[in-house]
């Protein structure tokens, strides 16, 4: 127990990204509306940016940008230590996957209309009723 | 340096641009649009094959970035021969569907067109990019259009099969995505060949375990492997056709050619299969894959759901031959992702004439289709003799390399497995002939709606009772009009199966020449 702890604590991002990751994935797997699935996706999907963003993290450094970088004398004098400004590519990469995201959950949306103007439930039981009795009439 | 690269992936990316631009005046212009634009792109794949042939491996700078910096487009040997299938493919269907998509969706064609393209971008960007966040997001953009484009089938029941895709499709997208992470904080590169590079020194380390296993579990969902491939069979199913024949031989495909991309290039064969001791276990899924895949295709009633289960079979045999460990089995596997493209798509390229004159492609609707409809029956029989590995054609010589390959590695279960599978496909292949042939023909084809529905009567007891009666009596007097699918269609199935033999013919070409040059 007393080894655990310090792991959990040290690497709490981790801990916390795998717990929504499982909110997530129990929502998609176990709830029965097709829309809380569709929130359990987002979860799902927003545990793994949450990771990324996590990851360029560093302590006590700032953001990458340098005072007068283009051309002023600050930049070319001053010496730049990488540890002190945080890694801005992870955070660049979620920046599509978070546009990925939205355009999956909005497919996914207009799906969910789709279903429900033809079906008039978004209930996963009751819909595998109808679509069962409407193929074999 | 060589632009053909951002051409192949820019070309049908621009097109449908333009071709959703033009919709908003004259609705015929996006048909042209799209054509020509994959007819460029086409062109653009072909060049880059003789050209990596002739003198080596393309890599294009986009923006003119350098790697591992800058994203970079990498053709190589593989992934040239996997473009110009692709490209291929997507053109010749683009040609066929026109009437396809006239009949099933006349009021959303330019739309579909547009998705269509796009679909196209991905899958090509997916197989000619060389970085792995460039990869997530292109595998991201063939899977949206692929929901959207699925989602336009089936009235009834297409949105619910979109749907689960979706919800599966996710988690397999979201998987790659967190194994590239993995990646990431273990090497500070997201390029490949950098990657590899780095891996090389680390390879105790358990985040590339971790990674490894998330990015490969991600693309076996996405490429459907047995457990995971419970999405498949009705997303395919109730697609419109002129989508279907594209995604089905492609999107798997793509999927594997990731697979061994990360195996070949990424991660390197000696980390698979010298330092992790997965690849019996691997081996007996695939085995478990094609078993289930091929019993379970015998129990469809609908021609285009059994394609579907025999697609899930032959994701096993490339699976189960890129983890045999020998360079017989891999030789099997990539030869295999050629001619299976070919094949799936010659079959399901007929399954869309079938439906075009019948509206379905139940059992109870292909009676008398040989008289009917010769020339595409023809295409069926070659691509379905194919599948089961009869030796002029391709199919045969991919599944000669994976029985080899098995027996070098002792995989004797694997190799009981090809076979078992190819005589489970003679017995589908043929049932469907016979239903074909010797159902009675007595009805004309429903042409002309769904009032001509023809009345649904019992294959098998029609079926045996007519085939023992017509073998003997010989010509059975069959009222049958010829009513063939149009020139377009015929000729895309044409081309197609002359690709089939000519693969056939020429295996030992392509695996000299392409395929063993890049596994060394």
């Amino acid at each position: 127990m007393s080894d655990i702890l310090p792991l959990i604590v040290a690497k709490y991002n981790y801990w916390l990204y795998i717990i929504l990751m499982m909110i997530g994935l129990y929502a998609m797997i176990a709830k029965n509306n097709l829309m809380k699935k569709l929130v359990g996706m987002n979860i799902f999907q927003t545990a793994i940016i949450l990771f990324y963003v996590s990851i360029g993290y560093k302590q006590g450094a700032t953001l990458p940008i340098i005072q007068g970088g283009h051309g002023g004398h600050s930049a070319r004098d001053a010496v730049i230590h990488a540890a002190d400004y945080i890694n801005p590519l992870p955070h660049v990469l979620m920046l599509t996957a978070i546009v990925v995201s939205v355009a999956t959950f909005g497919v996914a949306m207009a799906l969910c209309v789709r279903i429900y103007q033809r079906y008039q439930t978004l209930e996963e039981d009751e819909l595998r009723m109808r679509v069962s009795e409407k193929n074999n009439p | 340096m060589n632009n053909m690269p951002a051409i192949l992936v820019l070309a049908p990316l621009f097109g449908a641009f333009f071709a959703g631009l033009a919709a908003w005046m004259q609705k015929q212009i996006s048909y042209p649009i799209a054509l020509a634009a994959m007819a460029l792109s086409c062109f653009a794949a072909v060049s880059l094959l003789t050209d990596v042939i002739m003198s080596g491996t393309v890599e294009y700078r986009m923006a003119g970035w350098a790697p591992p910096m800058g994203i970079a487009l990498r053709i190589d040997l593989l992934n040239a021969m996997v473009l110009v299938l692709i490209s291929g493919i997507a053109f010749l269907n683009l040609v066929a569907s026109v009437k396809n998509v006239e009949q099933e969706i006349p009021d959303r064609a330019p739309s579909f067109y547009v998705m269509y393209l796009l679909f196209v971008v991905g899958l090509l960007g997916v197989t000619a990019t060389g970085d792995l966040f460039n990869l997530y997001v292109l595998i991201e953009i063939t899977s949206l259009t692929s929901y959207t484009l699925i989602a336009l089938g089936d009235k009834d029941r297409a949105p619910l099969a979109a749907l689960n895709y979706i919800f599966i499709g996710v988690i397999g997208a979201s998987f790659y995505l967190l194994g590239v992470g993995y990646l990431y904080i273990t090497t500070g590169s997201l390029n490949m060949a950098d990657v590899a590079g780095i891996l090389t020194g680390i390879h105790g380390s358990t985040a590339v375990l971790t990674a490894f296993i998330l990015c490969i579990l991600g693309v076996w969902i996405k490429m459907a492997l047995f457990p995971l491939h419970v999405w498949l069979p009705n997303a395919y199913a109730f697609a419109p056709v002129g989508f279907a024949r594209v995604v089905a031989p492609l999107m798997t495909k793509v999927m594997v050619y990731v697979m061994v991309r990360l195996m070949v290039t990424v991660f390197g064969l000696e980390y698979i299969f010298e330092t992790l001791h997965l690849a019996d276990t691997v081996v007996w899924l695939a085995v478990i894959a094609i078993l289930a895949g091929a019993f379970t295709a015998l129990f469809q009633t609908d021609l285009k759901k059994m394609l579907a289960y025999i697609i899930v079979c032959e994701i096993g045999y490339m699976v189960g031959g890129a983890w045999l460990g020998n360079s017989l089995g891999m030789t099997g596997a990539i030869l295999h992702i050629l001619n299976d493209g070919l094949m799936t798509f010659a079959l399901f390229l007929a399954v869309g004439n079938i439906i075009y004159m019948r509206k379905q492609a139940g059992f109870s609707h292909l009676s008398g289709l040989f008289a009917a409809m010769p020339w595409t029956m023809a295409g069926f029989v070659l691509a379905g003799l194919s599948i089961i590995g009869v030796p002029p054609f391709c199919g045969f010589f991919s599944k000669w390399y994976l029985v080899l390959g098995a027996f070098e590695a002792g995989a004797y279960h694997f190799a009981a497995a090809l076979i078992i599978s190819s005589l489970v496909c003679a017995v589908l292949f043929f049932k469907v002939f016979e239903i074909c042939f010797f159902g009675s023909a007595d009805t004309t084809p429903a042409l002309h709606g769904p009032g001509m529905q023809q009345p649904s009567h019992d294959i098998h007891a029609d079926g045996h009772a007519g085939a023992a009666a017509d073998a003997g009596a010989g010509d059975h007097p069959r009222t049958a009009v010829m009513a063939e699918a149009p020139v377009s269609m015929l000729a895309a199935l044409g081309l197609v199966s002359m690709a089939i033999i000519a693969a056939g013919v020429y295996a030992g070409t392509i695996v000299d020449t392409i395929i063993l040059p890049f596994l060394q």
